[in-house]
Parts: C-alpha cells; structure tokens; sequence
C-alpha cells in the first residue's frame, strides 16, 4: 500500500511522464496545436503537484526545488531511487 | 546540461532477491543493445545531424535512455544486494560476482564488458536514422526474451514498461527518417542525398 506521500510522487511521475511523451511527439510534429495544448495543461498541473509536495515533505525532487533550502541539507536523505523502499 | 530527478521514471520494488535473474537484467545495462549504449548512440549522434526535429528527438529520447539505465541499475542492485554467500555458490551469477562483487557494472549477459563498438556516430542522417530504428528492435527483443525467462510480478511490470518506450521510439525515430526522406532531392529516387555530405572539396 502507499501512504499519501508515496500516492503524491506517482502523480507526479505519472504527469511527468505524460509531458516528456508528448515533447517527444512534438519532436516530430511541431505543428500539432491540440498536443501543445495538452503539454501546457500537464505543465501547469506538474508545477503545481510538485509545489505541493516541495512545502509539504521539505525534501526535494529536483536540484531547483521552490521551497527554501534549511539546514541538514535534506537532499542527501535516503532513500535514493534505487533502492526502493530500503 | 542535464539535471537529476531524485526519482526513476517507473517505479522498481523488488521484494525477492534473484542472482539468475540479475545476471541475465545486466544485458539491458552493459550488453550491446542495452540502455547504456543506446543513450550513448544518441546523445553523440547529435552533433552529425542536418535537421532540428532530429536533433530534439536525440536528445529527448538519449535522455530518457539515460533514465531506463538506472531502471535496470535499480533492478539489478535490488535483486543482489541482500545476497548471501550460499545463494550465490553454484549460480550462473558467480563469475560476476568474483569480478564486481555487488556492485553494478555494464556487462552484457554473455559477461562480456560494454563497449564503444556497440554504437555508431557514422556522420550521415540515413546511415544513423537506420541504426536507431534497429537499436530499438533489438532493444525490444531483448525485453521479450527477458520476459520470457521471469517469473516474478515485481520484475516483470518495469520490463514490459521498458518495452513498451523501446516500441514508441522506434515509431519517433521512423517519423523523424520521413521527415529526413522528405526532404530528399527530388531527382533523387533512392534514399541518399549528396547534400548530406558536409566534408567537401574546396
């Protein structure tokens, strides 16, 4: 089971996910109005999600978070990807 | 430049250590038509390319292969990092671990380390565009097999989410050989264009 913090970095693979499969579309198709379209509503959705978690968890997902850095620098904590849940 | 998300692109938890299963995953690490080696292919075939779409296309999908290698990395570490010394004796992951211990390395299934000869930066659109088109299939045979020979839930969603991204570059990469065929010279019926080539006489 996840718990709510897990539930939230899903959500923000998911639309990640979404953004980089359309980017790749565009790639080939710059003309296409409806996937630029759909690229800004993920976009917007994604700042927001990980807005949310940034002020809520105080850890980072990316190097250029939007909270304010504190001391222990947080972004060494475990786990790192790669090692699941351990 | 790049940057790094503290997180993998689909998420890997494995709950039941594996050693055989390692030993066969490494081949999308370090085998030759692995992740390493196709975000390698990628990113340096960037540079040799006439058209803007191509160029975004390598980047975007070399970047996105990057992300797939520390998928597999993930799969392997997980699979051998709580290995006792009886679980490996007797396993075909034995030889590996003489050499590297539990760590991870890019080797392919057949043991033999990667190497720069798995790729091509040939300089030419339709010569590249070709490689990667055949990159992919390989790369989507590869998961087939490896699907084929697992046996575990936890293993097996990653892999065919990995497929699936090997099946849909390969669509990309055959828009952006349109794209390239195109814009061929018009008297020119076969798919090859003098144009192409930037190394000129004076």
């Amino acid at each position: 089971m996840l718990d709510e913090k897990q539930e939230m970095l899903k959500k923000i693979s998911a639309v990640d996910f979404s953004i980089h499969d359309i980017n790749l579309f565009l790639d080939s198709h710059p003309q296409n109005i409806k996937a630029i379209e759909l690229l800004n509503s993920y976009r917007k959705e994604r700042s927001d999600l990980i807005n949310d978690y940034e002020q809520k968890y105080g850890d980072y997902i990316t190097h250029v978070g939007d909270v304010k850095a504190k001391v222990p620098w947080s972004w060494i904590d475990g786990p790192w990807p790669w090692e699941g849940d351990e | 430049m790049w940057q790094y998300d503290k997180r993998l692109q689909y998420p890997i938890k494995i709950k039941n250590a594996n050693p055989k299963y390692a030993q066969i995953i490494i081949s999308q690490y370090g085998g030759p038509d692995g992740e390493l080696g196709a975000s390698l292919r990628y990113l340096t075939q960037r540079y040799g390319m006439p058209y803007n779409e191509v160029k975004g296309m390598l980047t975007d999908i070399g970047t996105e292969e990057l992300a797939h290698m520390e998928m597999i990395c993930a799969m392997v570490h997980q699979l051998t990092r709580n290995l006792k010394e009886d679980e490996i004796k007797g396993t075909p992951f034995e030889n590996y671990f003489v050499d590297h211990t539990l760590s991870v390395y890019p080797v392919a299934a057949s043991s033999t380390p990667w190497t720069a000869t798995y790729i091509q930066s040939k300089g030419d659109i339709l010569a590249d565009l070709h490689e990667d088109l055949a990159a992919e299939q390989k790369a989507r045979v590869t998961y087939d097999n490896l699907i084929r020979l697992i046996d575990d839930p936890d293993i097996l969603e990653p892999l065919k989410f990995l497929r699936e991204r090997e099946i849909v570059h390969y669509q990309r990469f055959g828009e952006a050989l349109r794209l390239t065929t195109d814009r061929l010279d018009s008297k020119n019926f076969y798919a090859f264009n003098p144009n192409f080539d930037k190394c000129k006489r004076k």
